[in-house]
């Protein structure tokens, strides 16, 4: 199925968790937060959140700032 | 304000800063942006001393270097109060889903520096903005801290709405000229309830220890410290310059006067 990551197209399998795309990007275990159409993903509810097609999913860091 | 932690506040850390009922050692507050590198980044946070560590929320680059060190590994969240800001929002519900975002990130920690900029040529504020955004995140259960404009009865407006802190600018953002009206900031001071912590313009140490002589809580930077040539150096220097500040406030300086008045007695003199 397609969703949007970070504002980028992406390809994923059906069902996937928020737990499966951060260990696919890379990012599991980072300290980065999550948000699924608009709504946070707590960390404690990462495995069990599944994604569905078209769903925009942003994943942030903290980075330099004043 | 907690009273309890309050109370801890003053029996165990002298002079405190006390925002949204913790307590700080230090008065200067310091950025993580324009540093080289996260290593500098880290060395200059330590010798400035500061407790308080403004960063910004990006989305990840994707796809790049994902095994890459963050700022929240050269500045862990478990050693510093890491102060999340709303750099680049444009309205208040900008401001609030990027302060969400933080806390998630952050693990439900709640204090944050709002800032909603209006002009992209001198980075003021849209205080209108900002003042829509505050009201938001205080209702949400932010403690926020807001960069304003140095506006005596904005200042007050910010506290009466529960703003954990009030940041006026000393002049714009990165431009390094130092306190622009001391008079403002002193008003501001002067009728506060809540941490006056003047935020952007400092340029170098003296700028700062004139913003504690005037009676301020506290003082955020970044540029001054990131684009000096010796970052940590300075970082040292503004260190000495908030501490020797504060110290003079709290000393209570002489009035001002036109003419001189002898050091020497006298009485006494042998011709």
């Amino acid at each position: 199925m397609r969703i949007y990551l970070n504002g980028q197209s992406r390809q994923c399998a059906a069902e996937t968790s928020v737990a499966v795309l951060l260990a696919e990007t890379g990012y599991a275990g980072r300290r980065v937060a999550v948000e699924v159409n608009r709504e946070i993903v707590p960390r404690s509810r990462h495995a069990q959140h599944t994604l569905h097609e078209d769903d925009h999913v942003e994943i942030v860091h903290a980075i330099g700032g004043g | 304000m907690n009273a309890q932690l309050q109370s801890t506040a003053t029996t165990s850390i002298p002079d405190p800063l006390v925002i949204a009922g913790r307590p700080f050692r230090s008065r200067l507050l310091t950025g993580t942006g324009k540093f080289k590198d996260l290593d500098e980044t880290r060395r200059a946070t330590d010798a400035a001393g500061s407790e308080i560590v403004t960063f910004a929320v990006r989305r990840m680059n994707l796809g790049q270097n994902p095994g890459e060190p963050n700022l929240l590994d050269a500045l862990p969240p478990e050693h510093f109060t890491l102060l999340p800001n709303t750099a680049g929002c444009h309205s208040a519900e900008e401001a609030l889903r990027t302060c969400r975002l933080a806390r998630e990130l952050l693990d439900g920690h709640s204090l944050v520096k709002l800032e909603v900029i209006g002009d992209q040529k001198t980075l003021f504020p849209d205080v209108i903005k900002t003042l829509e955004a505050a009201e938001v995140l205080v209702k949400d259960g932010f403690d926020v801290m807001v960069y304003t404009t140095d506006d005596p009865l904005l200042a007050k407006r910010f506290e009466e709405i529960g703003c954990a802190a009030v940041m006026p600018l000393a002049a714009p953002i990165g431009s390094g000229l130092g306190i622009q009206n001391r008079y403002t900031i002193l008003e501001i001071v002067e009728n506060a309830k809540i941490p006056v912590i003047v935020d952007a313009g400092v340029g170098t140490a003296s700028d700062a220890a004139l913003a504690m002589e005037l009676g301020c809580d506290g003082v955020l930077m970044n540029t001054a410290i990131a684009h000096a040539k010796d970052p940590v150096l300075m970082a040292h220097a503004m260190k000495c310059a908030i501490e020797a500040g504060r110290a003079a406030f709290r000393a209570g300086r002489i009035p001002r006067r036109r003419y001189a008045s002898a050091s020497s007695p006298i009485d006494g003199m042998i011709a």
